[in-house]
């Protein structure tokens, strides 16, 4: 069994970061939800307060990995240009997906949106964790603070899943591969 | 010890929290905006090129950023002790957030 650098980089981006930050990110929702906006939310222990401030400085962590990893480390091999004549571009992936009018939707509209909306996250996210930080139980008294909390939260969860999901079509269709092997275990 | 919480009386100013909120609008809209300044513009394309193997996207997303960062501080040092109107202010960061959503969908900047 074994999957290459390229392909390791790529699962620690997508499933590491990405997927698990769209997990806390819609656990946050019902977080936020709970404390701030539900007939619940005075029960909420004030020792407690600090989990959410913990739980969304993690999430920012989170989203911020997946952009600059995805951006520096996994984009350059994704847009890498192939030498002139090159018949095999399985190791180029964007000229691999252009090649042909069945696939090269998936970098026009996928590759291209997903490269600059993914950013949308880790700067409304850290807006949100920053917020929660400032005023922590005080966000009771500040209802509009509250909904500007929420919906960035929210749109950060709808921008992270535009990019997870062009990110696992654009793998399905031509998945970044190359760099070194890693073996990971013998088969039977 | 336990610390002791605030009470309902001694309410923060809301000016700290209108400064992250507009301000993270501000850099999701210079985001997208600089985005299509790169896909239309050569100039803007080579001016981006912060580092070469990620192309113009390194020069776009961090220009955005450092103007997020900038705009934050500035507002964060005047609204700091103020209460300000956040309704207008968070229909403008909705406003600026949800365009920017809208303009990094490719079919619509290419209406530019």
């Amino acid at each position: 069994m074994e999957i290459t650098e390229r392909s390791l980089w790529t699962l620690i981006h997508g499933m590491g970061f990405g997927a698990l930050y769209l997990l806390a990110c819609s656990g946050a929702l019902v977080e936020l939800y709970r404390r701030y906006f539900s007939k619940a939310a005075n029960s909420v222990a004030p020792e407690n307060e600090n989990f959410l401030k913990v739980y969304l400085v993690a999430m920012s962590v989170l989203a911020w990995l997946a952009v600059l990893t995805g951006a520096y480390i996994i984009y350059p091999w994704y847009r890498a240009v192939a030498p002139v004549g090159t018949a095999n571009l399985a190791a180029f992936p964007q000229k691999l997906l252009q090649s042909s009018p069945a696939t090269s939707g998936w970098h026009s509209l996928g590759m291209e949106w997903k490269e600059h909306v993914a950013w949308l996250t880790p700067i409304s996210i850290t807006m949100a964790a920053a917020v929660v930080i400032r005023y922590g139980r005080d966000l009771r008294n500040h209802p509009q603070l509250r909904a500007a909390v929420m919906s960035f939260t929210l749109i950060s969860f709808l921008a992270a899943g535009i990019a997870g999901f062009f990110g696992a079509m654009l793998v399905k269709n031509a998945p970044v591969e190359g760099g070194r092997t890693i073996h990971l275990m013998d088969g039977e | 010890m336990k610390k002791q919480e605030p009470s309902t009386t001694a309410v923060l100013p809301n000016g700290s929290g209108a400064a992250a909120i507009l301000s993270a609008g501000i850099g999701s809209f210079m985001l997208s905006f600089f985005a299509i300044a790169a896909d239309k513009s050569a100039f803007f394309k080579n001016l981006f090129v912060f580092y070469k193997p990620t192309g113009p996207l390194s020069g776009v997303t961090t220009s955005a950023i450092l103007i997020w960062l900038i705009a934050w501080g500035i507002l964060e040092g005047r609204w700091r002790n103020r209460t300000v109107t956040l309704a207008r202010i968070n229909a403008v960061a909705l406003v600026l957030l949800g365009l920017s959503l809208l303009l990094t969908f490719p079919p619509v900047a290419e209406l530019f």
